[in-house]
């Protein structure tokens, strides 16, 4: 399946805006990538795009190499086969300059020894020719914009999970990208934190028109906000769906169905013939 | 079903049997885990021996069964497999059928993998060699990314993380005077004390300063603070760098267009080389304190002769050599450090492994970076 215009559920007018993203060109074009450790091949001659404005997802098992793309996709991994071009620019080097991207990492990243404001802060003093009073300014607005008023001189490990992950994304939004790449933004939150999350990844879509790539497994909140998504297989090292992921749910492909299917063979009494039910 | 106790019991109380008569291994009563050691003796005592061919495992004695000893029966199965001995599991009954097929017991026993050859010697010194010159390539390369950070900060000063100095500066330097100072005069106290019997001897007790203060100035004072710092500030380098690298934050700095050499090994390694000298001029000074104490209280050597003594033996180069050696010490522990630690992987327990790492590593550089000063000053004829 390639890359094309999608269908996004919902007859809402921020849903309409995202489904005109597909008029644009692509934020991020991956062509022919291979990707993986040393010697080891993680996926091969992977060929998608993300639209402007569109919340995009990346799907697949454990050890399908979902966030190793990701290291791809933002230059933490030198490309040595394929094309990766974000926002128009082949092979991002993360020493020339601040990427015109932000990353949330899978449980933040902040850094330890500074406050959250200072770590919100910190690309602003290094960026920018602004004054400590308006840096200061810029990194509490950035923080009351996904919900941490109160947390600008805290620390790090004074916050819960869920904190530290919207402290990261006010990070990333510091320096105003326009596209956002998140690490398994629902990881080792309880439901109500994530979908909490989840409004916010909606909101900043919606209100600020940004792109997210999302590296995830969490289904529900693949249905509730994701317009469109890969799937990586494992065992074909290969990208084997790409579209809405409503449609992908009723794919022909088994394993993309089994993916969105996940139900426990041992309660699918039509799987695994003859297998115990233990009590 | 009695889920049995979790106590282990002894041989005479054991609540299962096992037997082997015509190819049929029987197994009766128990089977629970605080009898498990026993089964497992008892399953290889057994089936010692068997030729290849088939056999029966009948379960269908067995009143009770848990998980431990399932999988001991798959382990078993697994083991005479590789004999030739076919086993297969009949008359399990039915209340302890889901086990048993949970377990797989009843399944065909996995093929063992052929075992690896024991590596030989040879192989063994092969793998070393290679991993200690992967190593080295390792530190060249990191120092080769210094340099060019260095290179980078010199054209573009303000990229450098620069308020990070100061903080590292009283870390590695303020908060070690106290240790510095005890360890330094400890070992001018200890020089002098060693010597003193012998000087007595030959009423040679004024001398106790020619020998601390050159030994201390050239040799021990740089010696010892480097160890200190090592220990101190070396494995904090490597435990900080690594702990940010396992948890993403090297990686944060990048994607925020942030060197991390700029920012993380650079402050550090400065740190180091401004400290290090100073804290190895004020050990010059208390170390020939430590000897003027024992010249004083068991040599009848009075201060004003030890401090004469001591500036007519100790020249501005001893000094000197000390502060040189300080200075290549510095940097060996700062590049050590933050190598370690940015190669650290696998969570806290890669970061420790690298903690080590870097501490053993410091003190074998600092040693052979001692010798080679040594030899080279002397070739030098200083």
């Amino acid at each position: 399946m390639g890359a094309e215009p999608h269908e996004t559920v919902g007859d809402d007018a921020p849903a309409k805006a995202r489904r005109a993203a597909g008029d644009r060109p692509p934020i991020v074009r991956v062509e022919d990538l291979t990707i993986g450790w040393g010697d080891v091949v993680l996926q091969e001659r992977l060929t998608f795009d993300v639209n402007e404005r569109e919340i995009f997802a990346i799907l697949g098992g454990s050890g399908s190499g979902k966030s190793t793309l990701l290291r791809f996709l933002t230059g933490l991994e030198p490309v040595t086969k394929g094309i990766v071009e974000v926002q128009g620019r082949r092979d991002i080097d993360l020493d020339a300059g601040f990427p015109p991207f932000g990353v949330m990492f899978q449980a933040g990243a902040l850094f330890g020894s500074a406050t959250v404001g200072e770590n919100v802060e910190l690309p602003l003093e290094e960026w920018t020719d602004l004054p400590p009073d308006a840096i200061t300014a810029v990194a509490k607005a950035k923080l009351r914009l996904v919900g941490l008023d109160g947390a600008y001189g805290k620390f790090p490990s004074e916050l819960s999970g869920g904190m530290k992950k919207r402290a990261a994304i006010a990070r990333a939004l510091a320096l105003e990208p326009n596209l956002v790449f998140l690490d398994e933004p629902s990881a080792g939150l309880d439901p109500i934190t994530s979908a909490e999350l989840d409004d916010l990844i909606l909101a900043l879509n919606e209100s600020l028109g940004l792109t997210f790539v999302i590296v995830t497994h969490e289904l529900e909140s693949v249905f509730s906000i994701v317009d469109r998504a890969i799937l990586l297989d494992k065992a074909s090292k290969s990208l084997i769906a790409n579209g809405p992921p409503h449609e992908l749910a009723e794919s022909d492909d088994p394993r993309v169905r089994d993916f969105f299917d996940r139900r426990p063979a041992r309660r699918d009494p039509s799987a695994r013939p003859g297998t115990p039910n233990p009590t | 079903m009695a889920p049995g106790t979790r106590t282990l019991r002894k041989d005479e109380d054991r609540a299962f049997a096992i037997e082997r008569r015509d190819g049929t291994l029987r197994l009766g009563g128990d089977l629970l885990l605080p009898d498990a050691a026993a089964i497992w003796r008892e399953l290889h005592r057994t089936t010692d021996g068997l030729n290849p061919g088939p056999l029966t495992i009948d379960l269908s004695r067995a009143n009770a069964i848990d998980g431990a000893v399932t999988a001991l029966i798959v382990a078993l199965r697994s083991d005479l497999a590789a004999r030739g001995v076919r086993a297969e599991l009949v008359g399990t009954p039915e209340e302890l059928r889901p086990l048993v097929q949970l377990y797989e017991a009843d399944a065909e026993p996995p093929k063992q993998r052929r075992r690896r050859k024991p590596e030989g010697m040879v192989e063994q010194v092969g793998r070393a060699t290679a991993g200690i010159l992967e190593e080295l390539r390792a530190v060249v390369t990191f120092f080769g990314e210094m340099v060019v950070a260095v290179v980078g900060l010199v054209r573009h000063p303000r990229t450098g993380h620069w308020k990070e100095v100061p903080p590292l500066l009283e870390r590695t330097g303020a908060d070690a005077l106290p240790i510095v100072l005890l360890i330094n005069f400890l070992m001018g106290f200890v020089m002098a004390y060693q010597s003193a019997r012998q000087l007595k001897m030959y009423g040679a007790n004024v001398y106790v300063a020619d020998l601390v203060g050159i030994s201390v100035t050239r040799e021990l004072a740089p010696l010892m603070t480097a160890i200190i710092v090592c220990g101190r500030s070396g494995a904090a380098f490597a435990a900080e760098i690594g702990s940010m690298k396992v948890s993403e934050e090297v990686d944060a700095l990048r994607t925020l267009g942030l060197r991390p050499f700029a920012w993380l090994v650079v402050p550090r390694v400065i740190a180091l080389l401004v400290v290090l000298p100073a804290l190895t001029m004020i050990a010059d000074i208390i170390g020939v304190i430590g000897g003027l104490f024992v010249a004083v209280t068991s040599l009848d050597v009075t201060m004003r002769g030890y401090f004469v003594e001591t500036t007519t033996s100790v020249q501005l180069w001893d000094v000197e050599h000390g502060l040189i050696k300080s200075v290549a010490f510095a940097l060996a522990i700062g590049l050590i450090a933050c190598q370690q630690g940015f190669a650290a992987s696998g969570g806290a327990e890669g970061v420790g492994r690298r903690t080590t790492a870097t501490v053993v590593t410091s003190l074998f550089a600092l040693v052979v970076l001692d010798a080679l000063f040594t030899v080279m000053f002397r070739v030098l004829g200083r």
